[in-house]
């Protein structure tokens, strides 16, 4: 089981009050956590992952076990706290706009 | 007993105003979708509990959200909008060419006859086509074989911000583009003409006759006379008699031919209104004065309507899509201003009342004449 941390406005569109917990089969990567958020709560489709690319969306950020990993292959494996459900895989809202 | 439902796009939600025939006395709902930039709600003129609404943001992209009563409940629909084939390339402010990139979503035009089908307005510019309520998304990409390559961005971005559907023929559509210009289909939106002829824009365009690249703000037409059009241009209010074949101007007496929306009276098609703006630079109303301005001729001749609006220091703007008529018998004009205000008129312009003053900077207004 992993355990996700949605930023305020993605909770309210996928209709949870705190964090998400999603089972993920085989390696535990931002890829295939993403996939499986998006498989439990379609309608954060596109909100996180541009649908065509499949990039993370500028302005949102990964971290994990007090690590930034935003920059990070999306296949590179997560840290196997977060594998293990023991840490929480944060999706945060970078600092911009107004 | 009959009623108006104002629907309101701001950059931080969106708001619903309600109210009897009367229009004295307001409902305001909100904010839905807080903290959101809400570009455009627009009701089905098949089904009007029937709501679809363009909601964004930098972070988390494009969504599209549907309401089946009226505005109480919503569920967010199908987001996915793909450029058909090889997106291809436009002109960039460098005059290079630039890859087509979706940004969002300005304008929803729900079909006049069926509840499932709806248009959508992007940027960078095309129009997309959903048959299904929402939930999908097909480019009709005819529309950028129009010169595409040619198109580049304002300042305010490549955005399709106006859709007409033609009520006397189901096949006819019309958009109009930022820096681009109008442009006409007439089988359903397969293949597109751009209809700019008569346009000026000397200040940015070398050949006056371009048929492309025009900066036009907005168009309107009245359902009883499809082949009449209105446009607030970048410069200029214009006025077509064939269906977009050719166009005069008819800025007249305004203060300021600047402007962005433009808008038909219900019942009087010869009756129409905008609201000038000082230059492309300032973006406020002349002399600091909020004045609507009605022609009862179909353009040339402008009467500047005050009663209720501020007269003195207002600096706010009205947006391309921040104004909308509703057809109860006694013509109701509605605006929302960047300063949050939105104001009504229940008799044709006549008078004006804020309904609502501190509301996030206002986007989009359209209203519902509902039974």
């Amino acid at each position: 089981m992993i355990v996700v941390v949605l930023p305020a406005h993605l909770r309210t569109l996928a209709r949870v009050d705190g964090e998400v917990e999603i089972e993920v089969d085989g390696p535990v990567t931002q890829r295939s956590v993403l996939d499986a958020l998006e498989t439990g709560y379609p309608a954060l489709r596109g909100t996180i992952r541009d649908h065509a690319t499949q990039k993370r969306r500028p302005f949102l950020r990964f971290f994990a076990c007090g690590q930034d990993l935003s920059h990070e292959s999306p296949d590179a494996p997560l840290p196997d706290a977060v594998g293990q459900g023991r840490e929480p895989f944060l999706i945060i809202g970078a600092m911009a706009g107004g | 007993m009959s009623g108006v439902r104002v629907l309101v796009g701001t950059r931080k939600g969106a708001f619903i105003l309600t109210s009897d025939e009367e229009r004295r006395e307001w409902n305001v709902s909100g904010p839905h979708f807080p903290g959101w930039e809400i570009y455009h709600l627009k009701g089905s003129p098949a089904d009007p509990n029937r709501i679809y609404v363009s909601q964004s943001s930098g972070w988390f992209g494009q969504l599209i959200q549907r309401s089946d009563d009226g505005g109480q409940t919503w569920d967010p629909k199908g987001n996915e909008f793909c450029y058909e084939g090889v997106p291809g390339t436009h002109q960039w402010y460098d005059g290079t060419q630039h890859p087509w990139e979706f940004k969002r979503i300005w304008h929803l035009e729900p079909s006049l006859t069926d509840p499932d089908v709806v248009y959508a307005g992007a940027e960078d510019a095309a129009l997309f086509r959903s048959d299904d309520g929402g939930k999908t998304w097909n480019e009709l990409c005819g529309l950028r074989d129009a010169k595409g390559p040619l198109w580049q961005p304002g300042a305010g971005g490549m955005c399709l911000h106006t859709i007409l559907l033609d009520p006397a023929d189901p096949n006819r559509i019309f958009v109009a583009i930022s820096a681009a210009g109008a442009f006409r289909s007439d089988d359903a939106g397969q293949t597109w003409l751009p209809i700019n002829k008569g346009l000026r824009s000397e200040f940015e365009l070398p050949d006056p006759a371009a048929d492309v690249g025009h900066c036009v703000h907005s168009i309107a037409m009245h359902p009883s006379r499809p082949n009449v059009l209105f446009m607030q241009k970048h410069w200029d209010v214009m006025r077509s008699d064939d269906s977009g074949d050719s166009w005069r101007e008819v800025s007249g007496n305004l203060p300021s031919d600047f402007g962005f929306p433009i808008e038909v009276h219900a019942h009087e098609p010869e009756t129409i209104y905008v609201v000038p703006i000082t230059s492309d630079s300032h973006h406020f109303p002349p002399d600091g004065k909020l004045r609507v301005y009605r022609s009862r001729t179909g353009g040339d001749e402008w009467e500047a309507l005050t009663n209720g609006l501020p007269q003195s220091d207002c600096y706010v703007n009205v947006l391309r899509d921040a104004m909308a008529i509703d057809s109860l018998p006694s013509c109701g004009v509605y605006f929302g201003t960047t300063g949050g205000q939105v104001y009504v008129s229940p008799d044709s312009g006549d008078t004006w009342t804020a309904i609502v003053r501190d509301l996030p900077a206002v986007l989009s207004v359209e209203v519902q004449t509902l039974p």
